[in-house]
């Protein structure tokens, strides 16, 4: 084994793993990790402005968020925040084999990894499968007018004007949730204030954990993609970086969610 | 062509080598890359010229002149608004100019991440394809700041325009985090922070901006796609949205993005000063922490645009406040380069020229600023010409000058051909000329109750008769000012043909980039063992027979 070329990355970067444009195994080490954590600030700030929106509706709007909340089932938020912590520390062990040349545990690491942001999706599917059965996604009628099939869609001339953005959602469904938060009984207009409340924040919802599903698809992508490299034995100390970048990638989704289980279904 | 026999073959240029379009397509140099996103961006610089002076022909006299209704109107203002913002200015100094000269000023062989770089062009054309499909479709009414819930109603295709800006703003945010991180790590040894050529010190500011506001843009309107098509209720007051948080949002974005504008052509103006004045800059450091002032302060002014959203008293106070800071470090540097002007030999080289606009422009553009930034003199003047007048002098006057003050400055250095200058410094007078009558007028008619976005003023004629005079003034002026903007392409594209061939170092810049070949060679040439100050010009002489500047020990 080579020895170490630079204080933070071991051998990382030395023949033939060093660009043409970098000096010295240090530089281009340096460099991409500096990138990868720009980038990681640019992630921060663009679900900031969610989380900013979330703020504001919090303080401006709080019964958006006492009625909506009861519309959330925690055990599967919880039961995903684990799994999540639980693929971060799969995540850091990937890492440690990379590093260490360990090309067996280095694949198996990765494989568990890419099991559990598959879990994770699972488990949101059946949340969102849910949210759907009752007619709880926003724009429901419209989405399943361009995207569904069956008699939804209009073959007459008349059926085929885009519906409108009215939230209907099931009703029987929202008053057994608030009967079962202490409301019994609803008026027409009560019900219909807390309808157009509850589409507020499932409106939030959906955009906070659906942006973060996508990031973890995409990090399902590129585990995937590090996993073949893997296999085929092309991941060595010598060029670990990218599992390193993914690495932190991998543990800024996990952070995120940590942030939003706590926010969208635990505070009342 | 004749060479001499005794020397040996120079390497061939970047230009040339390796050959072939597909080296072209695929090329992760960053000359390269610069020289396409110049190509690029000039189009779109030419399509937002074309819908500027259909508005300007609009306006000359009251009454409906060249459109119909106000519909066509609003469609040309926002069109001329979205590409010159989003296609144009905000690339334009750092994707191109940025791009081919920051790796050469500092000796490095590339940026750091030269794929995300070319990544950053392909981004860049795909978003202006979707542009040219909302032209196709008959262009948005919005404005360029795509106010809801008006956005989220319209007929026009929003989504379509909306999608295009936000691949731009990834087009951007890549192109800020390859120069935060060439920046840090790729200075040669010796060149500490505080021996960077200013230009580099202005690209980090743009680059901390582009990286640090764009995701809100990026965010702000997935928001409004997503309340746009299905509703969600967040912007939209019909179903329980904020319209006001969108204006927060799109404004936390919008105002550091002039920053973006303006950082790099100030940086520009920096250097272009030192070296036609042949005089070491004053205060390096002031105009060094000024560009970082500007960066931060920046991000905390947004609310200035938002005097009459019936956001609260105190809030306007203290963005008034802060608005005023923000012009201070603008100020430091205004003054920094009279000093470093003071007592020096002042050529009058295009690239001067334009910096001298620059400065002129950007300084009436900046002091009209402050009547914006006032709280009262804002209500007076709020959605007026004079926000119109204001914008282009600082935009126009100051982004734009920067620009093509850095296109002459490094064009015989891209290219390898020199320019007419005499021709340049005709070019430079013709838009120094219509710039003023186009705009000027604007301030008076503005400061008169001239609501901007009218296609029609007949009404206000019965209280202020003059408007038509100002409109014909300001008309006249656009076209002169587009007539020096072809002229300075007809300039620039002659040397290709016939201009002679350019020396290494044809102003006596002290700076890396001036001392390789030009054009550079492929391979960028490493930078000297002891890089020394980049502001001492006694150590450059002109040689004749060069027709350039030469170092002599």
């Amino acid at each position: 084994m080579n020895p170490p070329k630079h204080e933070s990355g071991g051998d990382e970067g030395s023949s033939p793993y060093l660009a043409h444009h970098f000096e010295s195994p240090q530089q281009q080490y340096d460099s991409a990790k500096l990138g990868m954590w720009i980038f990681l600030v640019t992630e921060v700030l663009f679900f900031g402005g969610l989380f900013c929106a979330y703020g504001v509706y919090r303080a401006n709007h709080p019964a958006v968020f006492a009625d909506g909340q009861h519309f959330l089932d925690t055990r599967l938020g919880a039961l995903n925040t684990a799994i999540l912590i639980f693929s971060s520390l799969t995540m850091a062990l990937a890492v440690r084999s990379a590093q260490l040349d360990q090309k067996l545990s280095l694949t198996g690491w990765l494989a568990i990894t890419l099991f559990c942001g598959l879990a994770f999706l699972g488990v949101k599917f059946v949340e969102y499968h849910g949210k759907w059965e009752h007619q709880l996604v926003p724009g429901q009628a419209r989405l399943t007018y361009w995207f569904g099939s069956g008699p939804e869609r209009g073959t007459s001339h008349q059926d085929s004007i885009t519906p409108g953005k009215e939230f209907r959602p099931d009703e029987v469904h929202i008053q057994e949730k608030l009967a079962d938060a202490g409301y019994p009984s609803l008026g027409e207009r009560e019900l219909a204030y807390r309808v157009n409340n509850i589409r507020s924040f499932v409106g939030i919802y959906f955009m906070l954990t659906g942006l973060h599903a996508l990031h973890v698809i995409i990090g399902i992508g590129i585990i995937a993609w590090l996993l073949i490299r893997a296999i085929r034995g092309h991941i060595e100390s010598r060029n670990f970086t990218p599992v390193d970048l993914v690495g932190l990638y991998w543990h800024l989704v996990d952070l995120i969610w940590i942030f939003l289980f706590p926010l969208l279904y635990l505070i009342h | 062509m004749d060479m001499m026999v005794s020397s040996p073959t120079p390497p061939k240029s970047y230009l040339v080598d390796p050959p072939g379009l597909r080296s072209w397509l695929l090329t992760r140099d960053h000359k390269r890359i610069g020289l396409m996103f110049l190509a690029v961006i000039s189009a779109s610089l030419a399509l937002g010229a074309t819908f500027a002076l259909l508005i300007r022909t609009e306006l000359t006299f009251p009454g409906p002149t060249i459109v119909s209704t106000g519909h066509i109107y609003n469609r040309l203002f926002t069109l001329h608004g979205t590409i010159m913002i989003f296609l144009f200015i905000i690339p334009s100094m750092p994707a191109s100019l940025g791009n081919f000269v920051l790796p050469l000023m500092l000796g490095a062989k590339d940026v750091a991440f030269p794929r995300l770089n070319l990544a950053s062009l392909y981004l860049y054309v795909g978003g202006l394809i979707f542009f040219l499909l909302v032209l196709v479709l008959g262009g948005v009414d919005t404005g360029w700041t795509f106010y809801a819930p008006y956005s989220t109603s319209t007929a026009a295709p929003v989504v379509l325009a909306v999608v295009g800006v936000f691949i731009l703003g990834f087009s951007s945010i890549f192109t800020g985090i390859n120069f935060l991180v060439t920046i840090h790590t790729m200075r040669p040894p010796g060149m500490g922070w505080f021996r960077m050529p200013l230009f580099l010190w202005a690209l980090y500011g743009t680059a901390i901006i582009q990286v640090l506001a764009t995701p809100i843009l990026a965010i702000t309107l997935l928001l409004l796609a997503v309340e746009r098509t299905v509703g969600i209720g967040i912007f939209d007051p019909a179903l329980g949205g904020d319209p006001i948080l969108f204006q927060h949002f799109f404004w936390f974005y919008s105002h550091p993005a002039v920053y973006i504008m303006i950082l790099p052509a100030m940086g520009i103006v920096t250097e272009v000063i030192c070296v036609f004045s042949r005089k070491h800059i004053f205060g390096y450091k002031f105009i060094a922490y000024s560009s970082l002032a500007i960066a931060l302060i920046g991000f905390l002014v947004w609310g200035h645009h938002m005097f009459v959203s019936g956001q609260s008293p105190l809030v306007g106070m203290i963005f008034s406040a802060l608005t005023f800071a923000v012009a201070i470090p603008s100020a430091i540097k205004v003054f920094n380069w009279l000093a470093t002007m003071y007592k020096g030999s002042i050529g009058l080289a295009p690239p001067m020229c334009f910096s001298l606009m620059f400065i002129a422009l950007f300084g009436i553009g900046g002091l009209t600023g402050l009547f914006l930034g006032s709280l009262v003199t804002n209500v007076h003047v709020h959605d007026t010409a004079f926000v119109v007048a204001h914008f282009h002098y600082t935009m126009a006057g100051g982004a734009l000058m920067g620009f093509l003050a850095g296109l002459y400055y490094w064009w015989p250095k891209m290219t390898g051909r020199m320019y007419n200058l005499a021709q340049g410094q005709i070019s430079a007078v013709l838009i120094f000329v219509g710039f003023n009558f186009t705009y000027f007028p604007q301030f008076i008619v503005g400061s008169r109750g001239m609501p901007r976005r009218y296609f029609d003023y007949t009404r206000l004629l019965d209280t202020h008769p003059e408007f038509t005079f100002y409109q014909i003034l300001s008309t006249a002026g656009g076209f002169l000012f587009v007539g020096g903007l072809v002229m300075v392409a007809f300039v620039l594209l002659r040397s290709l043909f016939v201009g002679r061939k350019a020396p290494a170092n044809p102003w006596g810049a002290a700076t890396l980039e001036w001392q390789c070949s030009s054009p550079p060679p492929h391979e960028n040439p490493p930078a000297p063992a002891n890089v020394g100050d980049c502001y001492v010009f006694d150590d450059f002489c002109f040689d004749e027979s060069a027709q350039g500047y030469v170092k002599v020990p």
